[in-house]
């Protein structure tokens, strides 16, 4: 066999389509197109060095050669080829996306290549660019794979630069998008994984001007980082402002009563001139803390007011203020006032209420940082680099320049980097961070293993399937960011609330200053004053517009962290309010393939033999029962033997010879067919029917030998976790396409009393409206493939997915970890969110309603309570930082630990 | 009452309808957002003290996209959600982020920071 060297399929030598020499080398090709491909290779290349590499190196040395100063300058040839990646490319699609791309003007050829998800294409870059190729792809239904990547380019020294290295990255072939951020001297880059090369791009960026270029962290885990600073830098700006405040507040603070202290009431006595300067000097440093301090109170209601939106900013602005202004007026012009007990100044306010508000905001940030923890240890998770195997040498590259089919070498101890398939060597793998599974999970030839996860034991290596934006970690990260910016539907009533609260405790302030003026007790306008004042600041919208998203992020990342993943804020109230579940048996309650539950013997024969022999002669056979077996004899290490003559006997079973014996596996049919005497094996053998399995006979030289079952058996945890979902209240119903007798048996091994069998795919949607019908809040779980229109009617679609396909899209809530004790966690964490969230709504609720009217004096009149606008400022910076430390709690939530079932109590004992 | 009282309390109610009519009463138009290269409905939102614009104008059926510039600090703006589309963005400081959208239903859709202290609305036609 000899391998085409443009699609890389394996050429029988003689049937190759055509044959070239080159460099004292022969290649082999498979059709005319990969045949023209090379000839128009070699037509401008010349040369040709290397055998047996993948074409995408080749191309790209092709440019590189071609177009050794890539960039702006026109190009030479007037035809470009590129090579892109496309996503979700099967070989039927393959004529349809070639058609469609073709039809693109300035493209004069298309080649699709299935087998490594790529399109070769050849185009003039005068009448046609990479952006109508990509849009040509995803026209004909495919995923173009395209990738991001930062630079970080140096020497920018002009304004022009940002535009020149742009244009320098948009003229390399496959890039589809260059932006530049001057602000940060980073550019980020989309292109097709398949040509862009870093090199190459780093190489288009210096050649046209002075520039170093390097590889900026890429994608997540920086972005972390800068939020993550500037988180720190906002924090300890809001901290200097504090402290100043703090600084200037406790000595105004208390030279605003020196009558209280002995030695400052001699030196300040009222009415005194040196109470009069000290009191100049108060205001102007009150005015410096307006400034610095409070400056962002009155930028955000400036800011605010043009929107016609008033907000936390407008209150205390107006607060603070206008106690400064009164303060400053009574200050200069006494005269104003009508008695000299009016011109008390109130700068201890100003200063002291913009201290704590800032204290409160800066404290809030930390807080807040916390609530979204899960996801900031999600996103680092991501590897960072990735040995491939490319061109027959070991590399050491960073995780994002990891293609699709590239070939990774994963160490003991190692992250995986991204997603793929074994193809070499086996190792136990964490995949706890991902899953949730606590125990490592063995990895061998075909499976599949996920990005971030740990290897622990073996070596091994894998073919990359996803990378980049595609992983099974990225597209979680990106459904919990968007679920976490999602709303539980309770929020929109609050919203519309808080719609209104700003601007109604403005008015609310001024009422107060009316009433306390017209009928207060004397002196009015101080009293009407610091009504007002107390009205404005102890009110907190702040914290009913966090009260819910704050428990929504945290109780996503909750579940993230679980793995569970929750599409929205919608999902999760209404999990909350389950009354039924319904289960589909197969691969939910079920492994949902068949394994070797039962052998039974005929005296005198050996388990091991007969296995094997059974196994010897299935491994011929394609029924997935056959599978079953010879899985079984490969898990019990027995050696399978040539067999001869296998027969497929339809709708009775199979023989064969092996080692000289001839081996019959079939039904019973099969036995009586081949007048083989049963020796009482008959019971057995409906018995096992019965409890839902398949029994097989097993004849060796024409006598029974025994009879083996094979069944999809349950799932370890399945039991539990329907018990404990019946423990909680809920009606638990299975749903399956299977005969009654099968499901029955299954349903009683599982302890569930409603069985819905023989249920068509096509009626499972309509079997869960009936169940809503009986005015229920349903849930289904199912698999997300069969089940998707069944998932989409219930209330509450569950996903139990495996591997890398958390995405499902028919589903509000995916269980990344193939257990239904996923679904237990997943109800319990709504349970405790959305518990949170009304604990927070209610707190902020009864916060504001009780606050607004104690500082509006209500209780004066009987209780002679005042409030004084300090502790109300010290309230209101209180009171939101009780709701994100209540958001908080919800992070130590730990999954209930399951009681063992009473049946299982019962096996103890 | 004496004149003062009757000055005061004029002054105050003169407040209340200016706050009632300036926050409540006043609608102002939104903008339209321009359609630009590849059929997107473009806008750009600076975010500063509040969304500017804040009402943004868009037909249904077509993708629309938001470009977000935050220009401040304050951490209370650094995520703009679209709860009716399950979409939400952090803002870092000074770049310009995107959100694309497709609403194919006409309506309102409102967007805001988490806390709502900033809100604005995609008014779809």
């Amino acid at each position: 066999m000899a391998k085409d060297p443009v699609c890389g399929m394996e050429v029988e030598p003689q049937s190759a389509y055509a044959i070239r020499e080159q460099l004292g080398q022969t290649f082999y090709f498979c059709s005319q197109d990969c045949v023209e491909i090379f000839d128009g290779n070699h037509h401008q290349n010349g040369h040709l060095s290397r055998r047996n590499q993948r074409w995408s190196t080749e191309l790209r040395d092709k440019i590189t050669d071609l177009e050794s100063v890539p960039v702006v300058s026109k190009r030479v040839s007037t035809s470009t080829r590129v090579e892109l990646a496309v996503i979700g490319l099967q070989r039927s699609g393959g004529p349809a996306l070639e058609q469609a791309i073709a039809g693109i003007p300035g493209v004069s050829k298309a080649v699709v290549n299935t087998k490594e998800s790529r399109v070769f294409i050849e185009y003039d870059p005068d009448s046609a660019n990479v952006s109508d190729l990509l849009e040509a792809v995803r026209g004909a239904g495919f995923t173009p794979g395209i990738q991001n990547l930062r630079l970080r380019v140096k020497g920018l020294y002009c304004a022009e630069c940002v535009q020149r290295i742009e244009n320098a990255l948009q003229a390399v072939p496959g890039v589809l998008n260059a932006s530049m951020n001057a602000a940060t001297n980073e550019v980020r880059v989309e292109y097709s994984p398949s040509v862009g090369d870093m090199g190459l791009l780093i190489e288009a960026i210096e050649a046209v001007g002075p520039y170093q270029a390097t590889h900026a962290f890429e994608s997540s885990e920086p972005e972390l980082d800068t939020e993550a600073q500037a988180t720190e830098k906002e924090y300890r700006n809001l901290m200097r402002k504090w402290w100043f405040a703090a600084a200037v507040g406790i000595p105004t603070m208390i030279l605003s009563y020196p009558w209280i202290f002995p030695i400052l009431r001699d030196w300040f006595p009222r009415g005194s001139d040196s109470l009069r300067y000290m009191w100049y000097a108060m205001g102007i440093a009150s005015f410096a803390v307006l400034i610095y301090s409070g400056g962002q109170f009155f930028v955000g209601m400036w800011e605010g007011l043009k929107h016609r939106s008033a907000n936390m900013h407008t209150l205390i602005a107006i607060g603070t203020g206008t106690a400064w202004i009164y303060s400053t007026i009574a200050l200069l012009f006494p005269g104003l006032f009508p008695s000299e007990e009016f011109t008390d100044v109130y700068y201890d306010v100003t200063v002291v209420v913009t201290a704590l508000v800032v204290l409160g905001l800066a404290m809030e940030l930390k807080a807040k940082g916390r609530t979204s923890e899960a996801i900031k240890k999600l996103i680092g998770l991501q590897a960072k680099t990735a040995r491939v195997f490319r061109a027959g040498k070991e590399l050491s590259i960073p995780v994002e320049e990891v293609l699709v089919n590239d070939i990774v070498i994963v160490r003991p101890g190692e992250k995986v980097p991204v997603d793929g398939e074994v193809v070499e060597g086996q190792s136990a793998v964490d995949e706890s961070m991902i899953t949730g599974e606590s125990l490592p999970v063995s990895k061998k030839l075909g499976d599949e293993v996920i990005g971030a996860t740990i290897n622990k034991t073996g070596s091994f290596r894998f073919r990359a399937t996803k990378v980049g934006k595609d992983t099974a970690l990225a597209s979680i990260i990106r459904l919990v960011q968007d679920a976490q910016g999602s709303k539980v539907p309770i929020q929109r009533i609050v919203d519309r609330v808080s719609g209104y609260f700003t601007p109604a405790v403005m008015i609310l302030s001024i009422m107060g200053f009316i009433v306390w003026y017209d009928f207060g007790p004397s002196p009015s306008l101080a009293y009407a004053l610091i009504v007002a004042v107390t009205t404005l600041i102890i009110a907190c919208p702040c914290a009913l517009g966090m009260a819910t998203p704050m428990s929504l992020t945290t109780g996503i990342g909750l579940g993230a962290q679980h793995g569970i993943l929750i599409r929205s804020g919608d999902a999760l109230q209404t999990a909350e309010r389950l009354n039924a579940i319904i289960l589909d048996k197969t691969g939910t309650i079920t492994h949902g393939k068949p394994s070797l539950t039962d052998v039974v013997l005929v005296p005198g024969q050996l388990e091991t033999v007969l296995i094997t022999l059974a196994a010897s002669v299935e491994k011929l056979s394609e029924h997935p029962l056959a599978l079953a077996i010879v899985e079984a004899a490969q898990m019990r290490g027995l050696m399978l033997r040539e067999s001869r003559e296998f027969e497929a006997i339809p709708g009775h079973g199979v023989s064969a010879i092996v080692e000289g014996l001839r081996v019959l596996i079939g039904n019973l049919k099969l036995m009586r067919r081949e007048g083989i005497d049963l020796n009482g094996l008959e019971d057995t053998s409906r018995r096992l029917a019965d409890d839902g399995k398949t029994p097989m006979f097993i004849a060796i030289e024409g006598e029974l030998a025994g009879v083996i079952a094979v069944a999809d058996t349950l799932k370890d945890d399945s039991k539990d976790a329907i018990s404990t979902l019946q423990e909680m209240g809920l009606e638990v119903v299975m749903m399956t396409g299977d005969n009654e007798r099968t499901a029955n048996a299954i349903a009683r091994q599982v302890g569930i009393d409603r069985v819905l069998a023989e249920v068509l795919p096509q009626d499972k949607a309509f079997n869960v409206q009936k169940l809503q019908l009986e005015g229920k809040k349903v849930a289904m779980v199912g698999d997300g493939i069969n089940d998707a229109p069944a998932l989409a009617q219930a209330d509450v679609g569950m996903a139990i997915g495996t591997g890398t396909d958390v995405a499902i899209e028919a589903s509000d809530i995916t269980l990344i970890k193939g257990s239904l004790l996923g679904v237990v966690t997943a109800i319990q964490i709504s349970r405790a969110t959305v518990k949170n969230v009304y604990q927070n709504l209610f707190g902020a609720f009864i916060y504001n309603t009780a606050g607004l009217p104690i500082a509006l004096g209500v209780l004066y009149p009987f209780l002679g309570i005042l409030l004084s606008p300090l502790l109300a400022a010290l309230a209101m910076s209180f009171s939101s930082v009780t709701v994100i430390s209540n958001a908080n709690r919800l992070r130590s939530w730990k999954p209930t630990q399951l009681m063992p079932t009473s049946n299982e109590m019962e096996a103890i004992k | 009452m004496t004149p003062d009282k009757v000055v005061v309390t004029l002054i105050g109610l003169g407040l209340i309808t200016f706050i009632i009519w300036y926050f409540w009463l006043v609608k102002h138009p939104g903008v339209k957002a321009k359609v630009g290269t590849g059929g997107y409905q473009e806008a750009l939102i600076l975010v500063k003290g509040g969304y500017t614009p804040d009402i943004i104008i868009v037909d249904h059926g077509k993708p629309v996209r938001l470009n977000f510039l935050r220009m401040e600090s304050a951490s209370c703006s650094d995520t703009v959600m679209f709860p009716d589309f399950n979409k939400s963005s952090k803002l870092p400081e000074g770049e310009t982020i995107s959100i694309e959208l497709k609403p194919e239903q006409p309506g309102e859709y409102d967007f805001q920071c988490q806390m709502g202290m900033f809100r604005g609305k995609l008014v779809v036609e």
